[in-house]
């Protein structure tokens, strides 16, 4: 095995890029979450976003229209979710994973004409001389546009959860929905933007994947990477920059598989193949089995149904 | 003013509607699917609901087949049914299935070529063993760290799918296959072959199991203590845990039992229908399930009916793949489609569309 034909460098910059999808994904939920909402239709999200992304940016030529379909697609799908959880009280965890089965059914039915095509390349943003500066240029200055788009992100998301009024009102849905509906938060409001917000986000990620990770649309392109997505909410105890170090890993993780296969490490591909899964559920337990993850961390109604009957 | 008003107690009327409003919803609705992608539709739904049933020329072929497609779904579903109701969400059936048929399976493979009467029912009891093992994992993580057992369960079918993808190309694939991957057929091996017990019905040992399950669980619930454990976990736990429950005990039970059915399940079709474990084995039958969970009311005679049906929609929409040329993913969106309405609708059993202002009760 030679691992001298990994550069460093190189390695974190993709590793960067290959966080993203999970990284918008998970950032969505935890906005949802936090106002109350476990949606676990996020991999369906994704999926939807994956294909409708490719397709906007094949038909119309351009990735940005692509990403901003991703954006809607995910959203549709998620208002979906909130007109079943929030207007008719169906039962959230089945809901979620309605929408997943239902995502991964209908995106195949988009993308089967698009298998095989080549999507536009991303534009990348133009530094000028500053990507050709040692070290620092490959580190910073030599992503995509959404790479900066999700650092902008993180930190408006955790000012608006932290700072702002705005957020403050969602966080008290999501600790005590009727103590919250008891002073004249509009509960159900409140959580349909958060659920709205988590399905653009899943659906970003999503495009993410099929137009820039691996620039093509295949059947169940996302294998997973929106249940790890939730899980991510989970280990980083739904907090927002935890959300980008558990992405960086995990998409290391995934990553450092498919290098150590690419350098014909000494190790069964299958076991390479499962690390990230395997990785997920014993970050979680750990998490979990600290008290810190799922007790401290948790919004106090995540899950629960609210139907303001006084 | 139009409000929804919780109603005290389910209303037993509308639950029993609320699945079949729901199949004509997503007829309705699949319908205009169908004419989107420039189908009639009309004969579209006539050959996903009808020719399977009745066409003279289709009904021979496509009856047995109904019984053995819905077969795993109808066992995996009742398995999974007993862990909702109780508020355990085992969404890894998938993962548990293909289990059961790779540990069955290689206890078959592992005696080949002996001829024993005992070789069908260990391979049943392996198969069962392997689905209960993969379940076992989230149980325990649960019960000893409190990791959240759908995020666990669902992780674990792409392990289960490495796994197979492996064994199918390497411990478990054929000797004499010359090269071809995939293990030994197992149709082909007289001792542990999962045959149809009676000629061109499609009837093998899976569906009478399917049934056998069906009816012991419908006793379970009513009237074991258990059953009434795992129904009063899914109202309130607190309540359940008063009456002696213990959560922890009732967590392992739950996922035993998804496990195991999902690991019979797998091994049935392994040795029957399927007859050798590929890397394409799994097709998806752990998560339709879930479907059919819910379709069926998470009652297990429900369940049977929902699986039923949800096996017509396969065999249906696979000779409208042919006949037709509608798209398999078009049938897999048409299933999503009919989860999303039995959820909406399910709210008329618990809620009541009252005009006026609120009582007080």
């Amino acid at each position: 095995m030679d691992l001298s034909s990994i550069n460093p460098l190189l390695l974190i910059a993709t590793m960067i890029a290959a966080s993203m999808p999970i990284f918008f994904a998970a950032i969505g939920e935890l906005v949802a979450e936090k106002s109350g909402v476990l949606n676990l239709g996020v991999e369906g999200m994704m999926i939807i976003g994956a294909v409708c992304g490719f397709v906007a940016a094949v038909e119309t030529g351009s990735p940005i229209a692509g990403v901003f379909a991703a954006m809607l697609a995910g959203a549709a799908l998620s208002l979906l979710f909130g007109l079943l959880t929030q207007l008719l009280h169906a039962n959230q965890v089945a809901t979620g994973l309605a929408l997943t089965l239902f995502g991964l059914g209908l995106s195949a039915l988009i993308g089967q004409s698009y298998a095989g095509i080549k999507p536009p390349s991303f534009p990348q943003i133009g530094f000028g001389t500053l990507s050709e500066l040692p070290v620092i240029g490959a580190l910073l200055f030599g992503y995509d546009a959404l790479v900066y788009a999700s650092a902008v992100l993180v930190v408006a998301v955790w000012w608006f959860l932290g700072r702002s009024r705005g957020g403050l009102a969602l966080r008290a849905v999501g600790e005590n929905q009727d103590a919250a509906h008891a002073l004249g938060y509009r509960v159900v409001a409140i959580r349909m933007g958060a659920i709205v917000f988590g399905g653009a986000c899943a659906g970003v990620g999503g495009a993410y994947l099929s137009l820039l990770r691996v620039p093509q649309w295949t059947e169940g392109a996302t294998a997973g990477a929106g249940w790890i997505a939730l899980a991510l909410v989970v280990f980083s105890s739904w907090k927002p920059f935890r959300v980008v170090l558990g992405a960086f890993l995990f998409g290391g993780v995934t990553l450092l598989q498919l290098n150590l296969q690419a350098v014909g490490a000494e190790i069964n591909p299958v076991y390479l193949s499962m690390a990230p899964y395997l990785v997920t559920i014993v970050a979680l337990a750990a998490i979990s089995g600290t008290g810190r993850g799922a007790h401290l961390g948790a919004p106090g109604s995540l899950g629960k149904p609210f139907h303001a009957s006084g | 003013m139009i409000r929804l008003e919780r109603r005290r107690r389910q209303s037993r009327a509308w639950a029993l509607a609320t699945p079949v409003l729901a199949v004509c919803a997503t007829v309705a609705t699949g319908m205009v699917m169908f004419a989107l992608l420039g189908k009639d539709p009309v004969e579209a739904i006539r050959t996903i609901f009808w020719a399977p049933l009745f066409d003279p020329n289709l009904a021979s072929y496509a009856r047995p087949q109904i019984l053995v497609k819905a077969a795993p779904l109808v066992l995996i579903a009742i398995g999974l049914s007993l862990g909702f109701r109780a508020n355990i969400w085992n969404i890894g059936a998938e993962g548990q299935y293909i289990m059961g048929a790779i540990a069955g399976g290689a206890t078959a493979l592992a005696l080949y070529p002996l001829d024993a009467w005992w070789i069908f029912p260990l391979m049943i009891t392996a198969g069962i063993a392997g689905g209960v093992a993969w379940a076992m994992v989230p149980a325990l993580l649960k019960i000893r760290f409190n990791a959240n057992e759908i995020l666990v369960s669902l992780m674990l079918v792409y392990v289960a799918e490495q796994l197979l993808a492996s064994v199918s190309i390497g411990l478990l694939r054929n000797p004499d296959g010359i090269g071809f991957p995939g293990s030994r057929n197992l149709q082909h091996y007289e001792s542990a072959a999962n045959s149809e017990l009676i000629t061109g019905t499609g009837i093998h040992t899976g569906v009478i199991a399917a049934i056998a399950v069906a009816l012991m669980v419908h006793a379970l619930l009513r009237l074991h203590r258990l059953g009434f454990q795992i129904r009063l976990a899914g109202l309130s736990a607190r309540s359940a845990a008063h009456s002696g429950a213990n959560p922890k005990r009732l967590t392992a039970i739950c996922l035993a039992a998804g496990g195991g059915l999902a690991g019979l399940a797998g091994i049935f079709e392994l040795a029957g229908p399927a007859g050798q474990l590929t890397i394409d084995f799994n097709v998806g039958y752990g998560f339709t399930a879930i479907i059919v969970a819910f379709l069926g009311r998470l009652n297990p005679l429900g369940i049977v009916l929902a699986g039923l049906l949800m096996a017509l929609t396969y065999i249906g929409g696979e000779m409208a793949q042919f006949m037709l040329n509608l798209p398999a993913a078009a049938i897999q969106a048409f299933q999503g489609m009919l989860l999303f309405f039995l959820l909406s609708m399910d709210f008329l059993s618990r809620f009541r569309i009252a005009f006026g202002t609120a009582r007080i009760n």
